[in-house]
């Protein structure tokens, strides 16, 4: 059973977005995308200040038998990303949610956080 | 629902995770692919290989058979349970399949060919059988199981019976020991040491739990993939096909060109194509910069031309991304890949990355 925290938001394509205190967002991937892909052997992030559009590939997570998109869930501007995840991509298996966050992001459309699902609507995505 | 091998259920106790496998229902990983690949290189690993096709090939004729019907020469089986492997061509000199043939005696030769091909195998084998006094018959009474690693020997003695402990002392590499209905072989897919052992049906589930407890560790076809391409061992289906010559396949030392005399299926093809010039070669990359390289990247060749990966992967044992592609044959010791629309450099080396647990690149 994968675990889908409740303070958190998600998109479909299993990245999940917290809001922190200051108005930025940092996203990673869930737990159930972690358990989908397998061990999680090369992470490719974009590049700091990068002006993303909702939807936009972002980032590329490999694990040892597939690549997999990462997509922005929001517009905005890249601030910060996860370089410990370059030589310790397991990390996103281990600490789905903590230590393997991927990247933090300044939302320049804020009400584009409306569109988010709530864990409960993940949670029923995942189960069907 | 797939087909299930006889240690089905084994791979249900151990939680695998199962798939579909060319109409298999095979364990992917048992948890963490990555452990099981280092499992098999510092200690031991098991993985159910009974999708394999068992073939026996007997009869009065099976020999000059089977010399006319693969490109290596069974005639290099002197001993008896000597291990030879080989391509099967057809008369355009392109691979049907690779295999591993065990002579038994002059009059029965035992094959193994790959699952996803078992079905056009045997209808080949037994095409070019009617021109020979012999029989061609799958054999489906064994389960197969591969042991590998350095510590593989040691633990499946463990698992054997006192017979099977005396009968396979001092088996040599590429030799099996037919004892107690067990065929006990010296081969594998990882580059490690080990056993690929031909089990009877009804005893499989019970050798694989005595495997267990001599601590052995199931491991996934996930993990054979990652073993067998740090080893540069060809995949059939990815590295070559019926659309390759064995020549641009890093398998001209299948290739049995003594005795002249001796013909075989492909054979005519090969010579004209080696008199022509083979246009390729299949090779080893490793990756410069970041990535993982995987099959059916665009290899660039800078003043020579283009060719493509077959097989790719990120190393477990290496921590680096390594590959195999077929390029134009004067391609030198550099080349740039196409990942994701960009250019990353990668070496060219011998397909062969890791033996035994050591790094060779």
């Amino acid at each position: 059973m994968s675990n889908v925290p409740s303070d958190l938001k998600y998109i479909s394509s299993h990245e999940w977005v917290r809001e922190e205190d200051d108005g930025t967002v940092t996203i990673g991937i869930t737990d159930h995308a972690q358990e989908l892909l397998g061990d999680v052997v090369y992470v490719e992030l974009p590049e700091v200040d990068s002006e993303v559009a909702l939807e936009d590939e972002l980032a590329v997570v490999e694990s040892v038998k597939a690549a997999s998109d990462i997509y922005a869930p929001l517009s905005g501007t890249i601030i910060a990303v996860n370089e410990d995840l370059e030589d310790a991509p397991e990390t996103v298996n281990s600490s789905p949610y903590d230590d393997g966050w991927m990247f933090k992001m300044k939302p320049s459309e804020p009400s584009e956080l409306d569109g988010l699902l709530d864990s409960e609507s993940y949670q029923n995505e995942i189960e069907d | 629902m797939g087909l299930q091998t006889p240690f089905y259920q084994n791979h249900l106790d151990a939680n695998a995770k199962v798939v579909d496998f060319g109409g298999w229902d095979m364990p992917l990983h048992y948890g963490s692919q990555m452990d099981e690949h280092h499992i098999v290189r510092e200690d031991a690993g098991m993985f159910d290989v009974s999708h394999m096709t068992v073939v026996e090939v007997t009869g009065k004729q099976a020999k000059p058979y089977l010399q006319f019907l693969l490109a290596n020469d069974v005639d290099k089986l002197q001993k008896s349970g000597k291990a030879l492997y080989s391509g099967m061509l057809n008369e355009q000199g392109f691979v049907i399949d690779d295999l591993i043939v065990y002579f038994i005696n002059e009059t029965h030769y035992r094959v193994v060919v790959n699952a996803s091909t078992r079905k056009k195998d045997l209808k080949w084998m037994n095409l070019q059988a009617t021109n020979f006094e012999v029989a061609v018959d799958e054999n489906n009474d064994f389960a197969m199981i591969a042991v590998q690693g350095p510590n593989a020997i040691e633990k499946a003695n463990a698992a054997f019976s006192s017979q099977q402990q005396s009968d396979v002392e001092g088996l040599g590499v590429f030799f099996a020991a037919d004892s107690d209905g067990f065929f006990i072989a010296r081969t594998g897919y990882t580059g490690e040491d080990g056993y690929e052992i031909m089990v009877p049906a009804d005893k499989a589930s019970e050798f694989w739990n005595k495997l267990l407890a001599a601590g052995v560790k199931p491991c996934g076809l996930g993990a054979r993939d990652t073993l067998r391409l740090e080893a540069g061992m060809n995949l059939y289906g990815n590295d070559m096909d019926e659309t390759v010559s064995p020549l641009e396949a890093n398998m001209a030392w299948t290739i049995a060109w003594q005795p002249e005399e001796r013909d075989f299926i492909g054979k005519s093809a090969l010579l004209a194509e080696k008199e022509r010039g083979v246009a390729n070669k299949l090779v080893g990359l490793v990756l410069e910069g970041r990535g993982v390289i995987r099959a059916h990247m665009k290899v660039l060749v800078d003043g020579i031309g283009e060719g493509e990966t077959t097989s790719g992967t990120m190393s477990p044992t290496l921590k680096k991304s390594i590959g195999m592609a077929r390029v134009p044959k004067a391609t030198g010791d550099s080349v740039m890949l196409e990942i994701r629309g960009k250019q990353i450099p990668a070496k060219v080396v011998k397909p062969s990355f890791v033996r035994k647990g050591q790094a060779l690149v």
